[in-house]
Parts: C-alpha cells; sequence; structure tokens
C-alpha cells in the first residue's frame, strides 16, 4: 500500500520542467541500455565460462584495437549529445523574455523575504500568476543559500554580495514546494516554502488584497515607490541633483558610464548595488570620490526590513527615473550624518 | 619461459634462503612495539595504516548510522544541529581519513614495492613520517568532530564556514596535515616506480595496479598542494579575519569553490584509480585470462589522472560561475567519463572465454563493475548541463557518488584486502562467511542508495535534517538498507580476525596469481625475496601452460596448501 504512494516523478510547474524530463528520459534509457548491457554480458560470461575443472587451460587473448576504438567512440558520441541536448535545456534557463516583470528574493538564515514590483512583501511565499514569465533576481543577506524548486526544475545559488537572476514561467495552478538547496546553518532544512501558482482571478484578488496601505502622498505602494522612500530619507538627492557634488541619476540605468582612472562600466543592478555600499570602487569619471557608504545603515528593524531589501528598493527606484523626475531635498527627513545639509552649499534655490 | 623458472619455481614456496627458518617472516622480525611504531620496513607500515585507516572507517560508519537513524522519521531523531555535526564528520572522516589514505598507504604500501621486485619504497623512512602525519592531521581533526563537531559539511563552503562557531580551524589544520601525509606518499610511489622496478620489469610489463597507483601518486603530489592552501587561507580568514573568502570581509566565495574542487575532484580520482587497479588483478586471476586491452586500460588510468584535473566546475554549474565555464567544464566532463567505460568493457571482455572461479575477491571485484557502472552512467545525469539544474545537491548527487565510492572504492578495497590477505598474513580466511559478506554488502547496497536516486528526482535536498512527509517511505527504506550494509561490514572484521590465529596456512601463491608478489613467501620475508627477481613477461600470463596453479582449495580441511607436487609440475 505504501509503494503506491510513492512518486516517481516531481510535479511539473511549466514547460522547462518537461524539457528537463524529456532529457532526463533520454539519458535513462541510453544509460539504462549501456548498464544492462554490462549486466546481461558479465552474467553471460560468469555463466558460461565459469570453471569446469581444475588446471582448465584458457585461449591467451591480449585484447582488440578495434573492439577499444569502437567502445570508446560509441559512448564518447552519446556523451556529447547529451552535453549538446544539456546545453539546449541549460540555456532556456537564461532567456529570460524582455517584458518579464521582476522580483526579487533576499534569502537570510533561515528564511526567503520576496518583494514584487508593486511592493507587496511576502516571507517563504511567492505567488505567481499562471502563464505569466516572472524574472527572479537573487541576493544572500548573509551566507550561500539555493533558491531550488523542484517543480520548475530549477535551482541557483544565492550568493552574498551579487545579483543573480532566473526565471519561470508557470503553466499550471498549484501548490509547489520550494528548498534551500545550499547548507547554510542549524535551520536548513526550516528554509522551505512555497510557490503559489493561480489564475488571473485568484491572483488579481490576492495582488490587491495584498496592496500595502498607503499613507505618504500620492503613491503606488510599489518597490520603486517604496524606493523613493528611502531615496528620500537617505537624503540622496543632496548629491545627486541637477546642481549636485555628484552625477544625476536620471536615465543612468542601462548607460554605460566612464570609469576614473579608466575603463567603463555598464550600470545594471550590481553595479548600483556596489557604489551604495563600496562607493570607491568604481567612481564616475569627472566626479570626486566624496561619496560615504551607506553599508550597515539602510536596514531598519521597525519595518523588518534588511539591508539587501533595503538596497533592491533603492535600485528599483532609481531604475524608474526619467529626465526631470530627481525630488528635491526635503526636510521631512534627517540628512546622514555629516552629510552636508546647508541648502545655499548643495545649489538650492532659496 | 625457461628463463623464469630458472629463477623461482611456480607455485610452491620460493627456496628459502638456507639457514633461514620458514617463518622467518616481516612479523616474526622484531615484536616490540618499538619494531612496529619506528618500523621502516613498507609492509609493517602498510599494516599501520590498516589498522588506522580501519578505525577511522569504523568512526565514519557509526556518523553514517546516525544519519540514517536520523531520517527515519520526517521531523528527524537528532537535533538539527547534531545532524549538521554528524553528517559532517562522516564526509570529513570518510573522504580525508579512508577513502584517501586507504588504498594508498594500505596495499599501496604493502604491494608497490613487492610488485615491482623491490625491496622497499625509495624513501623508507619519508614512508613512516606519511603515517605519523597522517595520524597527527587525524587526531586533529577527530579531535574537533569530537569536541564540539563542525556544522558545515566536509565541503567548508565559506562564508558559512567563516563565520560558523564549530571547530572549522581545528579541522582545516587535521586536513592539512594529513594532506602532506598524501603528497609524500605519493612521492614516494612515484619515484619508486621510476626508480626501483626489478630487472626486465618494463614500463608495460607493470602490472595495472602498479599503473593506476602510478596515476594516483600524481594527482596527489599535484593536487594536495592546493587543497593546503585552500585550508590554510580558509583557517587564516577565521583566524585573522583577513578577507579571502567571505564577501563581508572583502573576499569571495566563489574562490574557494574554485580552489576546493580542483583538489576534491582529482580527489575522487585518487580515491577510485587505485580501486580500477585491483580490480584489473582480481578479474584476471580469476578468470585465468590475460587482461583484455591492457595498455587501454593502462592509459586510460593516465587519461583520467589527466583530465581530472580539468572538471572541477561541473560542482558549480549552480553555483554562479560564468555560462561559458559551465559549458567547457560540461564538455569535459564527457570526455573523462570515455577512459571509465572503456576499462569497465575491458574487465567484461577479460572474462571471455575464462576460466571463472568465484571465490570472495571475485565476487568483490564482479560487485565493483556492477555498482560502478551504475555510479558511473549516473555520473552523466549531473554532468549534464541541463539535468544538473534540477539534480544539483540532491539525494541524486549523494546516491551517485556512494555508487563511485562506497560501492565502486568500498568494494574494490574489500576484493583487494581479500585477494592479498593470504600474502599479507599468511593465513586463509573463511570461504563461506567472505562470500556471505561479499553477497549481504552488494544487497544492503543496493537498498540503501537506489531509493535515494528517486528522493534526489524528487528534489530532496541533501543535509537536510528534516524533510517532508512524502519522503518518509524512500527514506525508511533507504535506512532499513543501510542496517544490511552496516552488518555486511561487520562480517570481514570477524572473518578476517579470526583467521589470523585459526585461518589455515595459505601457501605462497593460493590463487596461482602472476605477479612478483606471488613469488615470495606468505608473509614475506622483511626483505621482501629471498633472492633479486628478473621479470621476463607480460603481467597476467594466465593462459601459458606453465601459468602458476591455484594451491589452495577450501574443498580440503587439511590446513596446508594441497595440490604440492601438482602445481609444480609443469
Amino acid at each position: 500500500m505504501f509503494i503506491a504512494n510513492i512518486p516517481l516523478l516531481p510535479e511539473r510547474g511549466c514547460e522547462q520542467a518537461a524539457q528537463v524530463d524529456y532529457l532526463f528520459y533520454f539519458i535513462s534509457a541510453v544509460t539504462g541500455a549501456g548498464t544492462a548491457l554490462v549486466f546481461v554480458l558479465l552474467a553471460f560470461m560468469c555463466s558460461r565460462y565459469r570453471k569446469q575443472r581444475e588446471g582448465e587451460q584458457t585461449p591467451r587473448i591480449l585484447g582488440s584495437h578495434k573492439l577499444e576504438i569502437f567502445w570508446s567512440a560509441v559512448p564518447l558520441v552519446l556523451f556529447l549529445v547529451m552535453f549538446a541536448w544539456g546545453v539546449v535545456v541549460f540555456d532556456q534557463g537564461f532567456d529570460v523574455p524582455s517584458e518579464a516583470p521582476e522580483i526579487f528574493v533576499v534569502g537570510k538564515q533561515w528564511m526567503w523575504k520576496i518583494q514584487h514590483p508593486n511592493g507587496v512583501r511576502e516571507i517563504n511565499e511567492m505567488h505567481l500568476l499562471i502563464n505569466q514569465p516572472v524574472k527572479v533576481t537573487l541576493i544572500s543577506e548573509d551566507v550561500i543559500h539555493c533558491y531550488g524548486i523542484p517543480a520548475f526544475r530549477d535551482k541557483i545559488d544565492v550568493l552574498p554580495n551579487r545579483y543573480v537572476t532566473t526565471w519561470y514561467q508557470p503553466n499550471k495552478a498549484g501548490k509547489y514546494q520550494l528548498y534551500c538547496d545550499q547548507l547554510c546553518g542549524v535551520g536548513h532544512s526550516q528554509m522551505i516554502g512555497w510557490i503559489h501558482v493561480m489564475e488571473k482571478d485568484d491572483y488579481d484578488l490576492w495582488y490587491n488584497g495584498k496592496r500595502p496601505k498607503i499613507d505618504d502622498g500620492p503613491t503606488d505602494g510599489s518597490l520603486a515607490w517604496e524606493g523613493r522612500k528611502l531615496f528620500l530619507k537617505l537624503q540622496c538627492a543632496s548629491c545627486h541633483s541637477a546642481k549636485g557634488r555628484a552625477p544625476i541619476l536620471e536615465g543612468l540605468y542601462g548607460s554605460t558610464v566612464p570609469l576614473r582612472g579608466g575603463g567603463t562600466v555598464k550600470v545594471n543592478d550590481g553595479y548600483i548595488r556596489e557604489s551604495i555600499l563600496l562607493p570607491m570602487a568604481k567612481v564616475h569619471e569627472g566626479w570626486a570620490p566624496i561619496m560615504p557608504t551607506f553599508a550597515n545603515q539602510l536596514a531598519d528593524k521597525s519595518l523588518d526590513l534588511t539591508q539587501e531589501e533595503a538596497l533592491i528598493r533603492l535600485i528599483a527606484y532609481i531604475k524608474t527615473l526619467g529626465p526631470g523626475q530627481t525630488p528635491t531635498r526635503t526636510d521631512k527627513f534627517p540628512a546622514p550624518i555629516g552629510a552636508e545639509t546647508d541648502p545655499s552649499k548643495l545649489g538650492e534655490k532659496k | 619461459m625457461s628463463t623464469m623458472s630458472a629463477l623461482h619455481t611456480h607455485g610452491g614456496h620460493a627456496a628459502p634462503l638456507a639457514g633461514a627458518a620458514p617463518s622467518d617472516n616481516y612479523l616474526t622480525d622484531g615484536y616490540t612495539w618499538k619494531s612496529w611504531l619506528l618500523t621502516v620496513d613498507h609492509k609493517r607500515i602498510g599494516l599501520l595504516y590498516l589498522v588506522s585507516v580501519t578505525a577511522f572507517f569504523m568512526i565514519g560508519m557509526a556518523a553514517a548510522g546516525l544519519i540514517r537513524y536520523n531520517l527515519v522519521t520526517p521531523s528527524g531523531m537528532l537535533t538539527p544541529d547534531q545532524y549538521n555535526k554528524v553528517f559532517t564528520a562522516h564526509g570529513i572522516v570518510m573522504v580525508f581519513l579512508f577513502l584517501v589514505p586507504v588504498v594508498p598507504g594500505v596495499l599501496g604500501n604493502f604491494l608497490i614495492p613487492i610488485t615491482i621486485g623491490a625491496r622497499d619504497l625509495a624513501f623508507p623512512r619519508l614512508n613512516l613520517l606519511s603515517w605519523y602525519l597522517y595520524m597527527a592531521g587525524a587526531f586533529c581533526a577527530c579531535w574537533a568532530l569530537l569536541s564540539g563537531g563542525v556544522d558545515t559539511g566536509w565541503t567548508l563552503y565559506p562564508p558559512y564556514s567563516t563565520r560558523s562557531q564549530t571547530n572549522v580551524a581545528p579541522v582545516a589544520i587535521g586536513i592539512f596535515i594529513a594532506g602532506f601525509s598524501s603528497i609524500l606518499t605519493g612521492l614516494n610511489i612515484v619515484v619508486t616506480v621510476h626508480r626501483m622496478r626489478a630487472p626486465g620489469m618494463t614500463w608495460f610489463r607493470l602490472p595495472l595496479f602498479v599503473w593506476a597507483m602510478y596515476a594516483t601518486s600524481l594527482i596527489m603530489l599535484l593536487a594536495t598542494p592546493v587543497l593546503a592552501v585552500t585550508v590554510v587561507l580558509l583557517a587564516v580568514e577565521r583566524i585573522a579575519q583577513v578577507g579571502i573568502f567571505d564577501p563581508a570581509l572583502g573576499g569571495d566565495p566563489l574562490l574557494f569553490q574554485h580552489m576546493f574542487w580542483f583538489y576534491s575532484h582529482p580527489a575522487v580520482y585518487i580515491m577510485i584509480l587505485p580501486g580500477m587497479g585491483i580490480i584489473s588483478e582480481v578479474i584476471t586471476c580469476f578468470s585465468r585470462k590475460n587482461i583484455f586491452g591492457y595498455k587501454a586500460i593502462a592509459w586510460s588510468s593516465v587519461g583520467i589522472a589527466v583530465v581530472g584535473f580539468l572538471v572541477w566546475g561541473h560542482h558549480m554549474f549552480v553555483a554562479g560561475q560564468g555560462y561559458y565555464s559551465a559549458l567547457v567544464f560540461s564538455l569535459l566532463s564527457m570526455f573523462v567519463a570515455v577512459p571509465s567505460a572503456i576499462k569497465v568493457f575491458n574487465w567484461t571482455a577479460t572474462l571471455y572465454k575464462g576460466s571463472i572461479s568465484f571465490q570472495a575477491p571475485m565476487l568483490y571485484a564482479l560487485g565493483f563493475i556492477a555498482l560502478f557502472t551504475i555510479g558511473g552512467v549516473t555520473g552523466l545525469f549531473l554532468s549534464t548541463l541541463g539535468t544538473d539544474r534540477h539534480l544539483h545537491d540532491t539525494y541524486f548527487v549523494i546516491a551517485h557518488f556512494h555508487f563511485t565510492m562506497v560501492g565502486g572504492m568500498v568494494m574494490a578495497y574489500f576484493a583487494g584486502i581479500h585477494f592479498w590477505w593470504p600474502k599479507i598474513t599468511g593465513k586463509m580466511y573463511s570461504d563461506f562467511w567472505s562470500r556471505i559478506a561479499a553477497i549481504l554488502m552488494c544487497v544492503g547496497f543496493f537498498m540503501t542508495f537506489i531509493p535515494q536516486f528517486v528522493l534526489g528526482y524528487l528534489g530532496m535536498p541533501r543535509r537536510y535534517h528534516a524533510y517532508p512527509p512524502e519522503f518518509a517511505v524512500l527514506n525508511v527504506l533507504s535506512s532499513a538498507g543501510s542496517t544490511v550494509l552496516g552488518l555486511g561490514y561487520l562480517f570481514p572484521f570477524t572473518y578476517l580476525i579470526h583467521s589470523l590465529f585459526y585461518g589455515k596456512p595459505a601457501g605462497d601463491n593460493p590463487w596461482g596469481a602472476t605477479g612478483l608478489e606471488w613469488r615470495t613467501t606468505s608473509p614475506p620475508p622483511t626483505q621482501n625475496f629471498h633472492h633479486t627477481l628478473v621479470s621476463t613477461e607480460m603481467p597476467y600470463e594466465y593462459s601459458l601452460p606453465n601459468a602458476p596453479k591455484p594451491t589452495f582449495s577450501y574443498a580440503t580441511a587439511s590446513g596446508e596448501p594441497v595440490k604440492e607436487e601438482k602445481a609444480n609440475v609443469h
């Protein structure tokens, strides 16, 4: 009765899972046939040529070049087919559709913190809309974790200090297990959760129901809006403004900037994150290296907000900054310690 | 073959030197502690290794038992912290203190000089130092593992290992010290094989065990220093807080993974190649055949050693290495699979038209081929990028490497121990119990690890103290199998010790094998041979009319080597 209940294949939640399964079947068939061949040959030899009497004479066979070449070449060709097919399947994990919305995942001992583009935050649960491709960007707050979803046949190590991305397009509604697959300490086996793939109506209900309370002016509650609040709170505009002492950030994302000391860098999530934590690492050509680090100043315990989550919000906001959209400095939040506050020195109008 | 016959007698006792008593062998050459602990005789050092690796194998097995005990219920029987420490201890003890040193230390030490007709290894004192370094490293590591433990897994990945509050640094130091033992053993074997072969023992007359040990030694020499550097850097980072691997200190965690696997992937070939060498010796002897494709097997060992250095990145397909790195490492991993396939086909072909008998060494060897084949082909699922993305860090990986390391390597080690036990001790063990043990190990092994392939494809992650209830049945099956496997391992421990006291005298060449080691007495004299041997032929000439014949038969309970007269008649 038990045996009937043992599943042999994990559920499939997306097309990619089927692709992995087909490849798995192919390798299973080839290696299964190879193994069966060896076993049958062994069994045959052992029964056919078992010793009949003491002192039996055996023929002196030293080998065969033709056979050696045959049984080197045939496996090699089969292995290369596996390799090539494997690359094709692997590649699909990188072809993120450009229109896919981006979900951010922060791993920390021992939970997954997830932020949706509209600002909804979840812990150990990720709600996805069926048939909607999503890009997932992940980073770790502490040690290496691994974001693994067997139903999607997808897994990616989540590293500290570096963004990694993957994507999914779930095609079957359901609830799928999420695991941490990289040993991360005592709570490793508790760092699990659920992926909920929902039909459109259910998803809309959840998405809107989860929308955070709006309390500060004309907001949309999105991740970028949360980032804007941080941007103001941290007084970024004190320097990063039209007449400031630092490069203006409008339209910066995706551009290539020259670096002090030579070279260029493409502005992506990783570069913005690095510039906030280690401003001296890659300084924009033509600007003085005067920015203080914001490492260890971004977390906000009262909001249950970790440093990596705050960084993700800031980046989400900086991405949206278009021409003329840099906010002016406000007095609503105190300037960071050591920052210049005299308006005249900041080039602001009286 | 008349030259050879003039120099020694086949099958029976080589004529002892005049005046030497028959009992005059390396075991009776001194009974004091000092004569053992300060010996420079490679055979006695081999036995020192035998006793110590067996002890560490027991410790590793106890930890394995605790792992399977924990996993009999979905919520776990131990605490998460205990569990992390137990599987870390299992991995570190089994890899660094058992699998890596076992065959080079025990059989390599004992056999390399004898099989090439030398009187000792090139550097006997260095050899003794190797054992002391091994013991020092082992005690350091075991002390750290038992007094508080380490919870990082044997892979010691930072930044977790940089921040873990457990005994990471002492374990790293233990691995560092034991690593030097490996390096010195490798050096000793390489020099011995180059410089100390008997007259006539050309490269292509070397037994394949020696070829395999030679390839292994090259890896030990070239890869182990990288491990030493890696663990030292890890210890420096922990102790002095210098940023090397931990991003919080300015380091790069992937650097550690690259350095670690640069050693640890070739290390799996340090573990398996000697096993493959043993199998070539055993299969030929018990099928009374020349090895099929001598050069193919010899060069495939070297091929594995070389290509094995270029595939470490297949441990890191989803770890954040570059896309093109992943492609190259996947492709090269396909190439390293070919030499292993060649060996399996050659061993199978060797059986063709043989005269096969099924004493314990042969049963272990056949078990090796079966289990290693499964271990080998399941590696293809992991070196293929598309499937590794799903299987990485799941129980599929656990099952795969246990099939190669335990089903492969440990079975081969037992094949070797059973094959050469009569030579090492001069005694024969129980035929019945040794065969039962071989079968029990095979059955227990399948029961333990086949369910883990299924668990892995279902997605059960490694190193989970607790797991979703739907995995319970397969885990219980696996734990049940592990008790059978554990029982199987206790058998040889019992009947081999029993044979020391009650075993029948084995005779010099009980199996009728062709290697030079069988041309001396059992146990061999301290100087290995009573006279200098000359090698005049290929190894494994079992099909020639004057090939040595088995001199021991379990059928007669006389306790004496039988058919002595017959065997000497050519």
